[in-house]
């Protein structure tokens, strides 16, 4: 079974002259441990399909099934599947942390959630530095604020919190773009380890095509709303079929050594 | 520079509150003592600051009036924070027609003065009270605190922390306590300094009005209507009250801006 089914889905922001289609009639499907690559530029509408698929925003027209399950016109109550099933990863750490909430109590957040069970004190210690430690962070800082931490650093404490349940789809949407070369590259090889090591789906959204050549083993070409090319990775960036994927592919940086 | 509003904000308030727990323990004398052998006598001992028309001890009337004015103003504050602060919540949080219907709510009470809702509830009352002057002025701060709560809180609520909250299934309820309230707290605490200010004029105005506490109770804002007939003859009587509004009032301002400045968002990082 799938882990996702998008269905004809679309997303349409504001009304009337401000009318925008965000994500315009999307089919696409994920299966367990497929390492999927969204690429676009920005304004795409890549953003707004992982959060549809994540459950953050309502369709406007679709379905989209989450292991068989719809999670479109459902109330919130009825998402708890793919609320403890699927993590989130986002672009700005200096965004994606409350900067008056300790890393720790960051990190530990999602095993506070009403839908898991059995996370009492002690078992969210282990946990937190069990992650801590994952993502190659002494456990001892859990105590400090985010402000105190470096961009990759930050990362790697959203990472930490996005593993801590122990979920088996990963989304990282452009959870790279905020950062430096090489801190890029550290952060990249973590989630690539994380993802092989605990066997999950990973979603990831860039625009940086070299990234995603880098991790992933199939990719979707998003313009304007909509998917205008989608394949294996090797096929994408060997053979681009549509223009617009070539121009793409002929802008990636090549570095001679 | 920066930090001189905050030190010298909190140096008046710090006098008007040191006033006021000194007046619980212990006045120079009776502040309703009338004696009329006494009367209008200028600064000196052992009446510090003099007396009134009526004999009475304008130091000790003073003191009392300290309590009167942070009294006043902790409850107007209260109420201003309890009511508006959920309120501003509330709106952020709905923001279709719930929300809109909270702010428009806002907007209408926000169009009454203090002054004049005073009026209409010590008309419903059968008199004015130091009570219906205290609610009457807290809830005329209401939509200050919910304006300023709704809009911090929106801009929290657009953050991806609260995203990643909610893709971990944590309810809004949960989102507003942990997030929302840690975030938006320095906020309120700038906007209750500045509302405290202009709690402690309200007070002042209604007083000289006789919408506020009763006759035998001193208060500022009394002390100084009654310095009215000396006008010429003791101007004095009426400097005194008007020295400490303006310094009680102009503490919490100063103290409100100081506060705004420490925790401007641009600078927490610069720490």
């Amino acid at each position: 079974m799938s882990d996702f089914d998008v269905r004809g889905v679309s997303r349409v922001f504001g009304k009337g002259q401000s009318r925008v289609v965000a994500v315009d009639n999307v089919t696409l499907s994920v299966e367990p441990g497929q390492r999927v690559g969204i690429v676009g530029e920005s304004g795409s509408g890549k953003s707004t399909l992982v959060r549809l698929m994540a459950g953050l925003l309502p369709v406007t027209a679709g379905d989209i099934e989450f292991g068989g399950r719809s999670i479109t016109g459902g109330k919130e109550s009825d998402l708890g599947f793919l609320r403890s099933q699927v993590a989130m990863v986002f672009q700005d750490p200096r965004s994606s942390l409350d900067p008056r909430m300790r890393v720790g109590r960051t990190i530990t957040e999602p095993l506070r959630s009403p839908l898991l069970d059995g996370w009492d004190r002690a078992a969210r210690v282990a946990r937190l530095t069990e992650v801590m430690t994952k993502v190659g962070l002494d456990p001892a800082i859990a105590d400090r604020y985010p402000h105190e931490f470096s961009g990759g650093q930050r990362q790697r404490i959203a990472i930490a919190r996005a593993l801590a349940p122990s979920p088996r789809v990963l989304i990282a949407d452009e959870a790279t773009s905020a950062l430096d070369v090489f801190t890029r590259n550290q952060i990249l090889n973590l989630i690539v380890d994380r993802v092989r090591d605990d066997g999950l789906t990973l979603i990831l959204v860039s625009h940086d095509l070299a990234v995603v050549r880098h991790v992933c083993d199939s990719v979707l070409v998003m313009r304007a709303g909509r998917i205008i090319e989608a394949g294996p990775a090797e096929q994408i960036y060997d053979h681009p079929a549509d223009p617009y994927t070539r121009q793409l592919v002929a802008a990636i940086p090549k570095l001679r050594l | 520079m920066r930090r001189l509003s905050l030190y010298a904000g909190a140096a008046l308030v710090g006098l008007v509150l040191l006033l006021a727990v000194v007046s619980l323990f212990w006045t120079p004398f009776d502040p309703t003592h009338v004696d009329p052998a006494a009367r209008l006598l200028g600064p000196g001992w052992p009446h510090l600051l003099g007396t009134d028309g009526l004999g009475q001890d304008i130091f000790s009337r003073i003191l009392v009036g300290a309590r009167v004015c942070i009294q006043v103003g902790v409850i107007a504050v209260a109420i201003g924070c309890v009511i508006g602060v959920p309120l501003g919540m509330a709106a952020a949080a709905s923001r279709s027609w719930p929300g809109q219907l909270i702010m428009r709510a806002a907007d209408i009470v926000y169009a009454f003065p203090a002054l004049l809702l005073a009026i209409l509830l010590a008309a419903a009352k059968g008199g004015g009270s130091i009570l219906t002057a205290m609610t009457a002025i807290g809830i005329a701060s209401v939509p200050a605190f919910a304006r300023i709560v709704r809009g911090s809180a929106l801009q929290v609520l657009s953050q991806d922390y609260v995203l990643a909250a909610r893709a971990s299934g944590i309810g809004p309820v949960r989102i507003a306590v942990t997030h929302v309230a840690p975030n938006i707290a320095p906020v309120v605490l700038v906007q209750a300094s500045v509302s405290f200010g202009l709690a402690i004029l309200a007070e002042a105005a209604l007083s000289y009005l006789g919408l506020s506490a009763p006759p035998a109770t001193p208060t500022w804002g009394r002390m100084l209507f009654e310095s009215q007939q000396y006008i010429f003859s003791n101007p004095s009587l009426a400097l005194w009250p008007g020295v400490f509004i303006a310094a009680a009032v102009l503490g919490f301002n100063l103290l409100g801006d100081g506060l705004r400045d420490r925790f401007d968002p641009t600078l927490v990082e610069v720490r």
